[in-house]
């Protein structure tokens, strides 16, 4: 089998291993605890904070360690919106139509249940938002807006340092979910100027099972699991000290290794889209082209069912994913398609193909040597099962 | 190694099918069809719901065998369903399984296990194949009786038979869930199921009045010279043979002779007006691929659950359609389901009752 999913998740990089194994044995104390047990772990945890902290170029105490990636949006985005709320009366929230669902759906939550009133930023048709697009849309009750970035499903980078500009001197709150971004672009807090950012593990070699999010100095926040007062009183539950670790120690090595990982795979993903783009008729690229994850490659098909391909690829020995898979059988092309203007024919048909530190050039023949016949195969039978009688 | 996918529904049969190819060597993979459901009725199918997929995803994880799902939705309701419907508007009883199974497994389901790279497609069916010294494929009655799918398969051709294998047709179905049993499979204990998979549990009157209620108009229930003696609520509402619910006085039990799609009559007589000796099937397949070239005698079953009845095949029209006559009269001969016809254990091919 050859992995080529690693937007989806990667690997953890043995040297995070190594990182995290005392402290599920020997260091297993409870941060919390005043023996010398607790004063180790949170000694673990604290190195990690601050660890996380020079790489982001902030505070130690502006991080927070979450579970997850998605449990950063939410925490940020309703935590923001509630303190917002209570603090200025400000009851609007921005967000671009392609933000993953852990930003749109908590959005939603915050629209149905709290009342709050969500205004959904158009992307152009690479999936960007642009600072026009923000300028346009922003007003007195806005209370914060969010843009991811980069996007998961079409690698497309946003210019979030410019939003963020925008948003300070409008004195709008500004939140960017990097869960996709951290593995390959910079993540310096002061030079992209944002109050907030998310973070998750298991996106750059770390495990899955904890996240991160910066949270500027003076940004108002109410927390969101309430209980015995860790980090900071914003986030309850005793820390996974071990997976904390890990996590610092996978930021500290991708920040290290930042330039040789996207050198080694830019080359690799220019390749894929030239050769697919080149050889298989009918075929789109999405997002945007310059502005785009150096390890991602995403397509659409016309007339063809993605999940299917997904399943000749994976028979075929080759792991990728695609924007409307589901694993139900059911599919139906995914919000970002539609937000780019991809219509139903060509959006059911979509392929991501994401690189990390293990693809080979020879991973990466095989692959495109395969795809476009079985492109053509699931384009057959899509046509056979139309006119089955 | 043979690769052989395993169309896998989440129940007992198609599990153990699975168990038992992957023990004999086989190069398993599993796969499940996404079939249609009214919509809001997703989750009350009989089969393919969200929760039997989950059921067959487990399995195949305890058999460590990759599992897939491939959307059948729209050309499942483009063929099977409407099939069903316009059964009804003929005024016939339809077997959407027939359809089923030559179009939707044995076609498309086929034709994405091939273009996997598979050799092979298997079934959780009660049925036994055998291949023959020439290299053909014979169908055989599972070894449990009482089991035996072998009637939906009659459409069955040589061409899609050698792709076929049907391990679990050897078996008893107490065996089968012994084996189910012994492999830890979740599906040991399921209820067998037996009504129409799209129907979502429901009478399929009411599917009929929710999808095609304009076949559930009244008319007249007239006898066989013509007199009416009452109204009927919709011919699809009955079933040949029928003697209940007739609404109808009479001093002698009255039966459904037949149903007029044309004048939207219900035809009822008397028990001995009911039996018939001959049927005339079409769209006839021979199992063996060509047509004997003379009446044989055959054991016939004129549906699902009928019993087996002595009777003379005639092949008509190349072999296009037959004429069956039987020994004793059968009473409830309805057009729109299968004629089948075997020798013994071996199935020797059907064709659909007009």
């Amino acid at each position: 089998m050859i992995y080529l999913d690693y937007s989806a998740t990667t690997p953890v990089d043995s040297r995070v291993v190594d990182a995290m194994s005392p402290y599920f044995s020997t260091s297993f104390g409870n941060p919390s605890s005043i023996h010398r047990y607790g004063q180790i772990a949170e000694a673990a945890i604290d190195s990690a904070r601050e660890s996380v902290a020079s790489i982001l170029n902030c505070a130690p105490d502006e991080i927070i360690f979450t579970s997850c990636g998605s449990e950063s949006d939410n925490l940020a985005i309703r935590g923001a919106a509630y303190a917002m709320r209570e603090k200025t009366g400000a009851k609007w929230i921005l967000a671009s139509r392609a933000e993953h669902p852990a930003v749109t759906k908590t959005l939603l939550h915050l629209e149905k249940y709290e009342g709050f009133l969500i205004e959904w930023l158009d992307v152009n048709e690479r999936g960007m938002v642009t600072s026009e697009i923000v300028s346009k849309a922003i007003c007195g009750d806005t209370a914060i807006v969010s843009v991811m970035y980069a996007n998961n499903e079409i690698g497309t980078i946003n210019p979030i340092k410019e939003i963020a500009q925008l948003c300070r001197s409008n004195q709008i709150l500004f939140h960017t979910d990097a869960v996709q971004a951290a593995a390959y672009l910079p993540l310096d807090v002061q030079v992209l100027g944002i109050d907030m950012m998310s973070l998750g593990a298991h996106k750059f070699y770390g495990p899955k099972g904890v996240g991160a999010l910066y949270v500027r100095k003076g940004t108002p926040l109410i927390s969101h699991l309430t209980g015995g007062g860790q980090e900071f009183n914003l986030r309850a539950g005793t820390q996974n000290v071990p997976y904390i670790v890990g996590l610092a120690e996978a930021l500290r090595l991708t920040n290290e290794e930042r330039e040789q990982r996207a050198d080694h795979v830019r080359p690799l993903r220019d390749k894929i889209i030239g050769t697919v783009l080149e050889t298989i008729p009918d075929s789109q690229l999405t997002g945007d082209l310059e502005s785009r994850l150096p390890h991602h490659a995403s397509f659409v098909f016309q007339n063809m069912d993605g999940n299917l391909l997904l399943t000749l690829l994976d028979a075929a020995g080759f792991a990728c994913s695609s924007g409307s898979a589901c694993k139900t059988g059911n599919p139906e092309p995914s919000e970002v398609m539609n937000a780019i203007g991809i219509s139903r024919a060509w959006g059911l048909g979509s392929l991501r193909v994401t690189l990390g530190v293990h693809t080979t050039p020879a991973d990466v023949d095989a692959f495109l040597k395969v795809l476009p016949d079985l492109v053509m195969k699931a384009r057959m039978l899509n046509v056979k099962g139309q006119v089955a009688r | 190694m043979n690769k052989v996918v395993v169309a896998m529904s989440g129940g007992v049969d198609s599990s153990v099918a699975a168990a038992l190819l992957k023990e004999q060597g086989y190069d398993v993979v599993g796969m499940m069809l996404r079939l249609w459901s009214e919509p809001g009725k997703e989750d009350s199918n009989r089969c393919c719901t969200p929760d039997s997929m989950a059921q067959a995803r487990r399995v195949a994880a305890k058999l460590d065998i990759p599992f897939y799902v491939i959307d059948a939705k729209d050309v499942f309701h483009n063929t099977v369903v409407q099939y069903f419907l316009d059964g009804y508007a003929r005024g016939e009883t339809p077997n959407p399984c027939l359809i089923c199974n030559r179009q939707i497994r044995w076609t498309f389901l086929l034709d994405h296990a091939l273009a996997l790279g598979a050799e092979f497609m298997a079934t959780g069916h009660y049925v036994r194949i055998k291949r023959t010294e020439d290299g053909k494929s014979e169908l055989l009655r599972a070894v449990d009786r009482s089991k035996d799918q072998s009637y939906v398969l009659h459409v069955l051709n040589q061409e899609k038979l050698k792709h076929a294998l049907f391990p679990v047709g050897d078996y008893t179905k107490p065996e089968i869930r012994q084996i189910a049993e012994k492999y830890g499979l979740p599906t040991a204990t399921r209820k067998d199921s037996q009504d129409l998979c799209f129907l979502a549990g429901e009478d399929y009157r009411n599917f009929l009045q929710r999808n095609a209620a304009e076949m559930l108009q009244e008319g007249e229930i007239v006898t066989l010279d013509g007199r009416v003696l009452g109204r009927h609520n919709g011919l699809a509402n009955y079933t040949i043979g029928q003697r209940k619910g007739l609404g109808v006085a009479s001093p002698v039990p009255l039966y459904v002779i037949t149903k007029q799609a044309v004048s939207n009559t219900v035809v009822v007589g008397t028990l001995d007006q009911l039996g018939s000796r001959a049927l005339t099937a079409h769209d006839v397949n021979w199992v063996g691929g060509e047509a004997p070239r003379e009446s044989f005698r055959a054991e016939v079953k004129i549906r699902y659950t009928a019993r087996e009845a002595e009777a003379v095949v005639t092949p008509v029209n190349n072999g296009e359609q037959v004429r069956v006559r039987f020994d004793a009269p059968q009473r409830d001969i309805t057009a729109g389901q299968a004629a089948v016809f075997y020798q013994g254990d071996v199935m020797i091919g059907g064709g659909i009752i007009v």
